[in-house]
């Protein structure tokens, strides 16, 4: 499988009046057609900013380095007529709240045309149509009524549905989805969920999908990258890694999630809290809060490796762990 | 057993939004039906969740059982009497009695008062202990939810958000509770240290003989923690049970669907159907008959027409749907379709 998409040793710093904040350090991973990747961590992890650093969607105070390859295109040096037509054109993207990512003064069916000028030849009636098209492969039913319609009439599901719509408008190859079913209930995330996963079976997309929740990953995804204070953990098949963790804070997040079979015993604790990106670890991040921490872990950074057949691992305890 | 806290026929009403055409205009002002004839009761030493997506009106119901809602109908009522009723003494013994734990305890601690100051005043304002004591009372209680002794000293935003809640929960340990309402109290924290308060909670429960009434929206917690659960629906139980007994063969439709929904934590068992279609209809203008019927696929033209009652029609706990007492004639079809969390 050729990658559609290509991370390679990705670092973004924010410099504050505090001095610089480490927001991702040194992440890699790759995406390809017809292939879901999850980007799992808590707050903090540098999930997000990785996402948004790959469109380059940062504020200027953001120092990006590394290498981000679209088809081998390098996105980082990319001119800005270039990449307006990347964007929303052959990488669409989903954010978390559509409420402040879709505008309120303007009906949806206008939104999604926009999209539609911006990146394709098509005449006002073939837009139309196609608008039509793309609400009904997102599940909006009544489509010319709801193309009049502006967010505020829309339900929370249902804007992000028509946010999905604009995504796809162009026919992307790559959807990017910023935690999108953070905001919805149950019921609802179950409805996208199965909608992006269904596009992604269907159109051959693919989509890299951030999130904090491991059931989301579990459910929907066919690959995971696992961050800690913006450091890549462990990345491999969704099946794998759920069943044989190889990094001791994919371990740890498994064992304290409740669940079934969980009533009868405490949870497992991580004790104390996420580090500070502010004065990086020297050797691995996790390592204050590991129960299996030795000398060589506050010393060297793990380097992320082949652990087994399509898993790496950044853990000196990964062999422990295989046991 | 003799119930702590009692609800029954619960209804609270909030006004909607009413803007001036629609004033102009004679239309009435829309009315929220928050809850609508809720009733429940609460066991000693056990922990009830509650259970629902939003505006289902678990909020409220927390709200309504400490006694922050007036209730427009219904009564709550402690070891047997009307909040409503209590004055003076009795209604201050109530809400020591009763307390409650937030979602946000950023938003629920004085900023401008130190953690120590803020228990001690809680401490001082309900005499549980003589002055003297105070001080020594405070370090017990940070103790007790494994706070260091020198967090009293410093201030709300000096602690991260799991501390925060430690801090909420030991502001309502302080007055000596029987009962603490905690309304999401982890849903803002992150999975590593939702456990160390999810597990906190569970200890506390243990070793005070607390009753913990634990509102949420996340079944794997529900799952995880509580003896029984009411799931609720736009403003309405629509299921009461042990929890396991729920978790193992669901009997309303909508709980199925809950049950249904949640990400499973074992890959490879994605199935393309959704759990259920449509969308929670709005709280101004509820369904007739049972709220669910516009998204249930068991509906019958009766669900339309009449509003079930919570009943035990014919199983081990009770449910409010009409379609229950057919659906045990049929057990074997249901039961495969509510798989576990």
């Amino acid at each position: 499988m050729t990658a559609l998409l290509q991370i390679r040793d990705l670092t973004v710093t924010f410099a504050t009046r505090h001095g610089a904040v480490h927001a991702v350090d040194g992440v890699s991973f790759a995406v390809g057609r017809g292939e879901v990747l999850g980007l799992v961590g808590e707050s903090g992890s540098g999930k997000s900013v990785s996402l948004r650093a790959i469109t380059r969607l940062l504020p200027d105070f953001a120092r990006v380095s590394g290498q981000v390859a679209w088809q081998g295109e390098d996105v980082l040096a990319m001119s800005p007529e270039r990449l307006r037509r990347l964007r929303g054109g052959q990488i669409g993207m989903v954010f978390q709240e559509p409420m402040s990512a879709l505008n309120p003064v303007l009906p949806i069916g206008l939104q999604i045309t926009e999209s539609l000028i911006a990146h394709t030849d098509l005449d006002a009636r073939a837009r139309r149509a196609r608008a039509l098209e793309l609400l009904d492969l997102v599940g909006i039913a009544a489509g010319p009524s709801r193309l009049s319609q502006f967010p505020h009439e829309f339900s929370g599901g249902m804007r992000q549905r028509a946010m999905i719509a604009i995504a796809l408008a162009a026919n992307p190859a790559v959807l990017l989805a910023d935690e999108p079913t953070t905001a919805l209930d149950v019921t609802i995330q179950d409805q996208i969920l199965r909608l992006l996963r269904g596009l992604v079976d269907e159109l051959g997309m693919a989509l890299v999908l951030v999130t904090h929740d491991l059931g989301v990953i579990a459910e929907t995804c066919d690959r995971v990258a696992v961050m800690y204070a913006g450091r890549l953990c462990e990345t491999g098949d969704v099946a794998a890694v759920f069943a044989r963790p190889r990094h001791a804070y994919t371990a740890a997040l498994l064992q304290a999630m409740p669940g079934e079979g969980t009533r009868d015993r405490k949870l497992l604790t991580i004790p104390g809290q996420a580090p500070r990106l502010d004065a990086p670890a020297i050797g691995c991040a996790f390592a204050p809060r590991c129960a299996l921490v030795r000398p060589i872990c506050t010393t060297d950074r793990p380097v992320l490796q082949p652990v087994a057949p399509r898993q790496s691992s950044a853990c000196h305890a990964a062999a422990d762990l295989a046991a | 057993m003799t119930a702590l806290l009692t609800t029954t026929d619960l209804a609270m009403r909030f006004p909607g939004r009413h803007g001036l055409t629609d004033l102009l205009r004679g239309i009435p002002r829309p009315v929220v039906r928050a809850l609508d004839g809720v009733s429940l009761d609460v066991r000693p030493g056990e922990t009830l969740g509650i259970v629902g997506e939003s505006g289902c009106g678990k909020s409220t119901l927390a709200r309504c059982l400490v006694g922050l809602h007036r209730p427009n109908a219904g009564a709550v009522r402690y070891q047997g009497t009307d909040i409503a009723t209590l004055r003076g003494s009795a209604r201050q013994a109530f809400h020591r009695q009763v307390q409650m734990v937030f979602q946000d305890p950023y938003g629920s601690l004085n900023p401008l008062m130190s953690v120590g100051a803020s228990l001690a005043e809680a401490l001082a304002v309900h005499r549980i202990v003589p002055p003297a004591d105070i001080p020594r009372r405070v370090q017990d209680l940070l103790d007790r939810v494994h706070l260091p002794a020198t967090a009293a000293n410093r201030y709300p935003h000096e602690f991260s958000g799991g501390q925060r809640q430690r801090i909420g929960i030991a502001r309502a340990l302080a007055v000596e509770p029987k009962i603490i309402v905690a309304d999401e109290p982890v849903s803002a924290l992150d999975v590593s240290v939702q456990a160390q308060i999810v597990n906190l909670l569970q200890e506390l429960q243990t070793s005070l003989g607390l009753t913990l009434v634990f509102i949420t929206h996340d079944l794997r917690l529900v799952r995880h923690l509580t003896h029984r659960v009411a799931v609720m629906y736009l403003g309405r139980i629509v299921e009461l049970g042990p929890t396991e007994d729920v978790f193992a063969s669901a009997r309303h439709p909508y709980t199925q669907a809950l049950l249904r929904a949640v990400p499973r934590l074992v890959p490879g068992q994605r199935s393309r159907d959704v759990a259920v279609r449509g969308e929670l209809p709005s709280p101004l203008a509820p369904p007739p008959g049972c709220a669910f019927h516009p998204r249930c696929q068991r509906a019958e033209p009766d669900c339309a027409a009449t509003v079930p009652a919570l009943a035990l029609r014919e199983g081990h706990w009770p449910v409010a749907c009409l379609q229950a007492d057919r659906a045990i004639a049929h057990s074997s079809t249901i039961a495969t379709s509510t798989p576990s969390v």
